[in-house]
């Protein structure tokens, strides 16, 4: 078996005396949905902030392509190729579409002005490829529909080559059309080798969307496999009781 | 435009990219021009009174530029009319007795020294926001009371008088203007910049494969600032010295004000730094996650305010031909309004540099206009304070019906 593109090694985290997160062992391969799973407070958001750069872990250790880094902040987690897309998109509503996708990496001329006909440029090339129907890119995106905000910030992930996608609720402000685009995009992404997370309170998402599935539980990995050795009530069981892994799990 | 299908004129300003928040702005000023004019019997728009309004309007309009920065970051600086005073008395105290005093650098280098120190005051007060997690509001509340304290003790509450004439030429009286020539030089030359600006603009956009505006379009977005540039030095230039026929052209506080506004403007539009600063003004939480470092760009805009408060003193101090106590008291308030009045929202994210310029033009048009007119201040300060609020009302009314145009 090929090593695994993102590995998380027993990593931990802990708030003053509380802890989030709980050696917890995971790992992602290039081209596949792993969809997690777990109630509010499960650990799920502390997981995503460790692999994102917005809080580190305090113990364990995380490896990409089996070599061992250290994600301290958000640019240390762009620098290796994770991009994250947040519930809220993360997105600064009163800029238009091209300074959006740029932000934090704009491209500059030699004399350091912004690149802004180069960005548009940009902008437009990967945007063709996911929603077609966006053409005004000079708008606010405060003013744009759930689902164009949403291509927005699939868009800049793509633009600077993921090659780990971490999708925080995708899908929460989205209308049922909407979230069909999502899937599709989600299809995309993997075909292009895209290791992706999916996390998510939504079981229904996570079946449609995941090849795999692992669920949290106060912040320790309670159970996980192919989704096909999975049924929707063995998953419910685990999110709700906790249930540490069955004989019906294969081993990983 | 009522409707919801755009109209003729939005379509048109829409094509033309034109900001038409900034036109609005330009039709009211207009308007303001044309009504006190007519009520002062043509003196207000006489080239000696539009010369002494371009001068007055130059000291708030130099710290407008930064006022914009600093809100549009969810920031405010309530220090800036204390610093003001504090780096002018220093500038006016520092040529009279300095070390270098009597000597041909004596001026320069005093008001070097106090644009460094208002470079660094905003420094400080910076870093205690960003660093410290003091809200802006504390820190230059409490910089208003030290700034405006601390320019007392520098000379016990004397007033310095009388400062070099090389100093005052900053200021923009008699001898502060650099001629018919070199205005109409000066003019040439932004025509050149405007022109190869935009020119460029094009050939990068076609480069990239994004669309170009037609000519015609091209045509009135660089047609309408030549004119105004040209507009602009013929007044300044007919205005005369005393009892003769000659010039004066550009003051020197309006090229302060000039080269100010246009650096801004360049800073905030086209580098990365601008772009962080109204992202961090639309969304702290993006910007942070898009791994800007907010307190680097606090640091930095305060800075720059307090650089720019320091220049202000100077221009300030350079035209009273004193350093006193009481110089850029409240002017603080002015400096705010005229961001304001110019567009610069008070939630973040949105304003402009030339929005502030202009409406710092604006609020010395009805303060020199009510004075051509014998109002008393205590009339002025109730016409000014109705006009802020009015602006502020047809800007959001503005706004919310912003999409249909």
């Amino acid at each position: 078996m090929t090593a695994a593109r993102v590995a998380l090694c027993g990593v931990s985290k802990a708030f003053g005396g509380v802890v989030a997160v709980d050696a917890v062992n995971l790992e992602l391969t290039a081209g596949e949905v792993l969809g997690l799973l777990g109630h509010n407070g499960a650990g799920k958001s502390t997981l995503v902030k460790m692999l994102s750069g917005a809080d580190p872990c305090d113990r364990g250790e995380i490896r990409i392509d089996d070599q061992p880094v250290s994600i301290r902040t958000p640019r240390d987690a762009r620098r290796l190729g994770i991009e994250t897309i947040y519930q809220d998109l993360a997105l600064a509503d009163n800029l238009p579409v091209p300074a959006n996708v740029f932000l934090g990496r704009e491209r500059t001329t030699r004399f350091g002005r912004l690149d802004e006909a180069a960005m548009e440029r940009a902008t437009r090339d990967v945007l063709e490829r996911l929603n077609p129907a966006l053409s005004d890119l000079h708008r606010p995106v405060g003013q744009l529909s759930g689902g164009q905000r949403q291509s927005v910030a699939i868009a800049r992930a793509l633009l600077f080559e993921a090659r780990v996608l971490i999708m925080d609720e995708p899908t929460a402000a989205l209308g049922p059309q909407e979230t069909g685009q999502v899937a599709e995009q989600i299809e995309r992404l993997k075909g292009e080798g895209i290791a992706i997370l999916l996390v998510s309170h939504d079981l229904h998402d996570v079946f449609d969307l995941s090849d795999r599935i692992a669920v949290l539980k106060n912040g320790r990995l309670v159970g996980h496999g192919p989704r096909e050795a999975l049924s929707r009530e063995r998953v419910l069981e685990m999110i709700i009781a906790g249930s540490v892994v069955g004989g019906d799990l294969p081993p990983r | 435009m009522s409707s919801a299908t755009p109209s003729l004129v939005g379509r048109v300003l829409r094509r033309i990219e034109i900001d038409v928040r900034l036109l609005g702005m330009l039709s009211a000023l207009a308007l303001i021009a044309l009504a006190f004019n007519r009520a002062s019997d043509g003196v207000f728009l006489t080239p000696r009174n539009l010369y002494n309004l371009a001068v007055q309007s130059s000291v708030v309009g130099v710290m407008a530029c930064g006022m914009v920065l600093v809100i549009v970051s969810r920031h405010i600086d309530l220090s800036v009319g204390s610093l003001l005073g504090f780096a002018g008395m220093l500038a006016a105290l520092l040529q009279v007795d300095g070390l270098l005093a009597g000597s041909r650098l004596s001026w320069p280098s005093a008001s070097l020294i106090a644009l460094a120190c208002g470079g660094l005051i905003g420094a400080a007060q910076g870093w205690w926001i960003a660093y410290r997690g003091v809200p802006a509001f504390v820190v230059t509340l409490g910089g208003l009371m030290i700034f405006r304290g601390s320019a007392y003790l520098l000379t016990d509450g004397r007033t310095v008088a009388p400062l070099d004439p090389g100093f005052e030429r900053l200021g923009g009286g008699i001898e502060g203007s650099i001629g018919v020539g070199p205005s109409w030089a000066l003019a040439g030359v932004a025509i050149i910049v405007i022109a190869l600006l935009t020119l460029r603009t094009r050939a990068e956009r076609r480069r990239h494969g994004v669309t170009v505006p037609p000519l015609w379009a091209e045509a009135i977005r660089v047609g309408l600032p030549v004119l105004g540039v040209l507009a602009f030095v013929a007044v300044m230039n007919a205005h005369t010295l005393p009892r003769s026929d000659v010039g004066r052209g550009l003051p020197i506080p309006v090229l302060v004000l000039i080269a100010v506004g246009s650096s801004m403007h360049v800073v905030s539009r086209a580098t990365r730094f601008g772009r962080h600063v109204y992202a961090m003004g639309g969304s702290p939480t993006a910007a942070a996650r898009a791994g800007i470092d907010l307190r680097r760009v606090t640091l930095v805009v305060f800075t720059a305010m307090g650089l720019l408060a320091g220049i202000a003193g100077v221009l300030t101090s350079a035209r009273l031909g004193a350093g006193t106590n009481s110089m850029g008291t409240l002017s603080e308030l002015a400096v705010i309004a005229a961001a304001v009045i110019g567009g610069t929202s008070l939630a973040g994210g949105v304003g402009s540099v030339a929005g502030a310029v202009l409406g710092a033009v604006v609020m010395q048009s009805l303060e020199n206009g009510m004075v051509l007119l014998g109002i008393s201040s205590a009339v002025r300060q109730v016409g000014i304070g109705a006009v802020l609020v009015l602006a502020v009302w047809l800007d959001t009314v503005w706004t919310r019906r912003g999409d249909a145009l």
